[in-house]
């Protein structure tokens, strides 16, 4: 039972990233690319989390653990640069 | 001896340099003390080599390699120690008075003390190898000391000719000494003397020869090299008194006796040798007459000597090799003490040229009657040194001049050279201290201080000394100095004042008549030499031969590394398909390696996809700054997907925080650049877009050739070593830190001097940025949105912990130093990003230095701290602990060692965001007050 929901959610969560990676290359605002990137982010760590459950792993969490906490800064970074250009003010 | 040479070179530059901080003669004192140091360190190995032996002393370095420091010091070595410690000491005694307020003397001293150690390495190696890098130190260091008055264009212009002079003649002596040491069988200088016959047998013996003596005639001035000598004398007197005359450019004619008993006894030698210093002699003595300048004519007599040396060790045998190792005593002496006179004649007058200082003797006597006997025995008189070794030279000419076709034509040369000499010396004497009144000078001369004179006595007094008791003063020296030189039965000779009405004692005389005659006569010869010396001299030659050198290596630079990017990346393109093509056809292998692939799943299809195509998008929309930056962005995610993927987890942390640390990086560049890359098409985009394809295309082949075979990989052993050897699980960081730790130290140093750069750099620039956005929208007032403000403070104790805990674990599990450094790094420069400069500053230290340094004396101490328990550097140690709660750990030094990777990290991310950050203050005009009172 579980190795179904494993697989389709994992099906789900790549259809996620490839239309987040559409939303990326399209735009057509900044601010659609950088939500975008964020997203990916968001569907990475989905990624990571329900691999590492199907391979029994727990590196896997780490990887997405960082993920969580770096993908928010390089949002914040892009964000800032966005309202004020200066990003270290 | 190791100790002398540890002393002078490696301790003692610091010391004085910093020993001038408290008063700027504490730096002479300083100086004076190590060179006493030295002395006596060196003591014991004197006294036994004085007595003849051959003392060796050899410290294990890379012996599997041959390569050891091993020092020799016999009597050759001793003469020369004798030379660079003691009239150093009075160089340094005279410079003291020498320099001027203005002057720096820590700098001048540590220069001195440097110059002093390389040349003790010089004549104290038994190593070739070793000797040819102190060799190449004496050349910097010489650069150093003549371009130590660095305002000076003739300075910067005579050291640098210096220097690609020697450099180049160091560059030769290293393939001759290559050469020579595949000849011997050995490096060691003790195999290399002894197998003299096998050397001159060698088919490959002249190149060698050829190559041995560009070295050692650029070191010593000879003929056509001798042209950076006379510029050298932009250096400060004392400089000149040292380096040009009593050791530097006797490093040359002490190499030809260190391998005169190898070399020596070939029409080879005989030819090059003596030719180059017959040459030498005879131009350096004319064209000394003619100069001007008291330094200049120094200057040249001092390449004549030098060729006199050069031409009696040609001559080959071992009364004239005796002959030229007395004339090395002799003219080291005299011609220092000249120097030295002529400094202090500098000194009070306040100029060197001859045609305006005349008429010293009323102003001061006493330096007079110094410089008078020292040019004395410059020019041979009998009753002083330079008479002796004159006399024996003249006698090894003729004696010499018996085995040659038209052989009288060498005693006539070698007379006309003493002629010469005579004239110049008795031009020294009678133009500076008669010959009228000083015209025009800005100062009335006088005496100079009295300590200043005193090196200069000492000197005078050893050159009567040796000129009238030769055989109690310098027999003793000279017979141990000749049998280091000879290292074989000594020939009869005896030092004396009479050696009847020999044909030496005729040349004496004619030299001495023709010599006075000649300078009576000068004035239409001066005219001559005028008109000649109109034409360019070697020296411009050579200046302007360097100056086009080096606009054609500019122009080869700019070809292969040009201003504009796509030029340079498509030679390095082009230059690694070459390379990788010709490779690959002549390997004719197959390009699957036969390894069973695995199996494709969905999940590899999309990430992989998501990469090509973001990868590509990238290509496409790179026009627009900001949203290439967001798709390289998704590509660095997935590729640590990637490395997640294939098992290498500490790849994908290191990967993932990197990427954060390079979005903030190029932000913060990205905002003084202009948004949009120009409209323009280059006309080239069709060839530039098939060579990235087809450099993609290999690449890619290439990765999969590699990957899809079984590859024997040094991996295996780490893996089997780094629990039971390093005491951690996890490979990649056992060999950071451990296995590898003296090269992570070295990287986190790189790291560190990096940080330093840009901080030095980014220094006191300010920069306007832009007032709006590309789309023209001015920039939102709100500074610092309190809801990201507020979560980016919440979230910064949850990424320290984060960061910890990789650094904690990061010997066993995936994580260490570099990665939780990052991390760190990352969640500080967050704070700034939301909070802004002035919030963080108030609660975090402005400056970044200390926390470099603090990481970088950890990794070190950790380091020296294995020495303590007798272990080499960097032997790292673990325990295995139990603690409650936490369970089974293993506690390993090399832990310590990331702690500092960490610290260093950290400080240099920081403080090369944090100043990049700062670097458009001014654009905040606002902010900055604020921030300035905080």
């Amino acid at each position: 039972m579980l190795s179904v929901a494993l697989t389709l959610a994992l099906a789900m969560v790549a259809l996620a990233l490839a239309l987040s990676l559409w939303r990326l290359m399209r735009g057509p605002s900044t601010p659609d690319r950088i939500l975008a990137l964020d997203t990916l982010y968001i569907n990475t760590i989905a990624l990571l989390v329900l691999f590492g459950i199907r391979q029994q792993s727990q590196i896997y969490f780490e990887a997405a653990l960082l993920i969580a906490l770096m993908g928010f800064i390089g949002t914040l970074a892009l964000c800032k640069y966005l309202l004020r250009g200066d990003i270290i003010e | 001896m190791l100790l002398a040479i540890l002393l002078t070179l490696v301790v003692g530059p610091p010391l004085v340099a910093w020993l001038a901080r408290f008063g700027r003669l504490n730096a002479a004192w300083g100086a004076g003390a190590v060179t006493l140091a030295a002395a006596y360190a060196l003591w014991p190995a004197l006294q036994g080599a004085m007595a003849g032996e051959t003392q060796l002393q050899r410290i294990a370095w890379l012996s599997a390699q041959g390569l050891d420091l091993h020092f020799r010091l016999d009597g050759l070595g001793l003469l020369f120690v004798l030379l660079i410690l003691g009239i150093g000491l009075l160089v340094i005694l005279y410079a003291r008075y020498y320099l001027t307020s203005r002057d720096s003397m820590g700098r001048f001293y540590a220069y001195l003390l440097l110059f002093m150690g390389a040349m003790l390495g010089v004549v104290l190696s038994e190593n070739l190898i070793q000797l040819l890098i102190f060799w190449e130190l004496t050349s910097l260091a010489s650069f150093l000391l003549i371009s130590y008055w660095q305002g000076r264009s003739d300075a910067r212009n005579g050291a640098r000719m210096a220097l690609a002079i020697t450099g180049a003649g160091g560059l030769a002596l290293l393939g001759g000494f290559l050469l020579l040491g595949e000849m011997a069988g050995s490096y060691e200088l003790s195999v290399v003397l002894a197998s003299g016959e096998s050397i001159r047998a060698h088919p490959l013996y002249t190149p060698m020869l050829v190559l041995i003596l560009l070295g050692v005639f650029t070191k010593s001035a000879q003929f056509p090299f001798h042209f950076w000598l006379p510029n050298a004398m932009a250096a400060p007197t004392p400089v000149s008194a040292y380096l040009h005359s009593a050791t530097m450019v006797k490093a040359g004619v002490f190499l030809l006796a260190r391998l005169f008993p190898a070399l020596s006894g070939t029409p080879e030698w005989s030819w090059l040798v003596g030719g180059a210093g017959l040459v030498t002699l005879l131009v350096g003595a004319v064209v000394a007459l003619f100069q001007h300048d008291l330094k200049g004519l120094l200057a040249y007599s001092t390449i004549s000597h030098l060729g006199l040396i050069t031409l009696l060790f040609g001559i080959g045998t071992p009364l004239a090799a005796v002959a030229g190792v007395f004339h090395i005593i002799n003219h080291a002496t005299f011609k220092a003490s000249l120097f030295m006179a002529a400094g202090i004649i500098d000194h009070e007058c306040g100029s060197r040229d001859m045609r305006y200082i005349n008429g010293l003797w009323k102003y001061m006597p006493h330096t007079a009657i110094l410089a008078i006997i020292a040019s004395a025995a410059m020019a041979g008189v009998p009753l002083l040194n330079g008479f002796l070794s004159k006399e024996m030279f003249f006698a090894e000419a003729v004696g010499a001049a018996t085995q040659l076709r038209l052989g009288w034509l060498l005693p006539a040369a070698v007379t006309l050279a003493g002629i010469f000499a005579v004239a110049y010396s008795l031009r020294f004497i009678h133009d500076v201290f008669w010959n009228g009144e000083p015209i025009g000078l800005d100062r009335t001369p006088h005496e100079p201080p009295r300590w200043m004179k005193v090196p200069v006595e000492l000197l005078v007094i050893l050159c009567l000394a040796v000129g009238i008791f030769p055989s109690y003063v310098v027999e003793p020296l000279l017979r141990v100095a000749a049998s280091g030189v000879l290292q074989g039965p000594m020939p009869s000779f005896s030092l004396a004042l009479w050696h009847g009405l020999s044909p030496a004692m005729w040349m004496s005389v004619i030299a001495l008549v023709g010599g006075i005659s000649l300078y009576i006569a000068r004035a239409p010869l001066f005219e001559i030499y005028a008109r000649l010396a109109e034409r360019p001299g070697m020296y411009r030659r050579a200046h302007h031969l360097l100056e086009r050198l080096y606009l054609w290596a500019g122009a080869v630079t700019r070809l292969s590394t040009p201003e504009r990017l796509p030029h340079m990346a498509l030679w390095v393109l082009l230059f690694a398909m070459t390379l990788a093509l010709t490779g690959a056809l002549q390997a004719g292998a197959e390009l699957q390696g036969g390894r069973t692939l695995l199996p494709m799943d969905l999940l590899g299809v999309v990430t992989t996809l998501v990469l090509a195509l973001a990868a590509i998008a990238t290509v496409l929309l790179y026009r627009q700054r900001l949203v290439a930056l967001t798709l390289l962005g998704a590509v660095g995610l997935v590729v640590s997907l990637i490395f997640v993927r294939f098992s290498a987890p500490d790849l994908a942390l290191t990967q993932l925080s990197v990427e954060v640390v390079s979005i903030v990086l190029l932000l913060l560049a990205l905002y003084f650049l202009p948004q949009q890359e120009s409209r323009a098409t280059s006309p080239w985009v069709v060839r530039d877009l098939l060579i990235a394809l087809l450099a993609g295309i290999g690449m890619a082949l290439l990765t999969f050739a590699v990957l899809s075979r079984e590859g024997q990989s040094i991996s295996g052993f780490f893996l089997e070593q780094a629990l039971p050897g390093g005491g951690g699980a996890n490979v990649v960081n056992v060999i950071l830190v451990d296995f590898r730790g003296f090269d992570t130290l070295g990287e986190i140093t790189v790291l560190a001097l990096a940080a330093l750069g840009i901080y030095g750099m980014l220094d006191g620039i300010k920069l306007q940025g832009p007032e709006a956005d590309s789309d023209g929208r001015r920039w939102d007032p709100d500074l610092y949105p309190p809801v990201v403000a507020t979560l980016s403070r919440l979230l910064l104790p949850l990424a320290l912990l984060v960061s910890m805990f990789i650094l904690m674990r990061g010997h066993q599990l995936p994580g260490g130093g570099f990665i939780a450094g990052l991390i760190t790094a990352v969640a500080l420069v967050m704070q700034y990003l939301a909070n802004g400069v002035a919030w963080t500053q108030a609660r975090l230290p402005r400056n970044h230095h200390w926390l470099i340094t603090l990481g970088l004396s950890l990794a070190t101490a950790t380091g020296l701290g294995s020495l303590l328990f007798a272990h080499p550097f960097l032997t790292s140690t673990f325990q295995h602990l139990h603690w409650p709660l936490v369970g089974d750990f293993e506690l390993a030094s090399a832990m310590l060692f990331d702690l500092g990777v960490y610290l260093v990290v950290v400080g240099a991310t920081l403080l090369i965001l944090v100043n990049i950050g700062l670097m458009h203050r001014e654009s905040h005009t606002p902010l900055t007050d604020a921030e300035e009172e905080v």
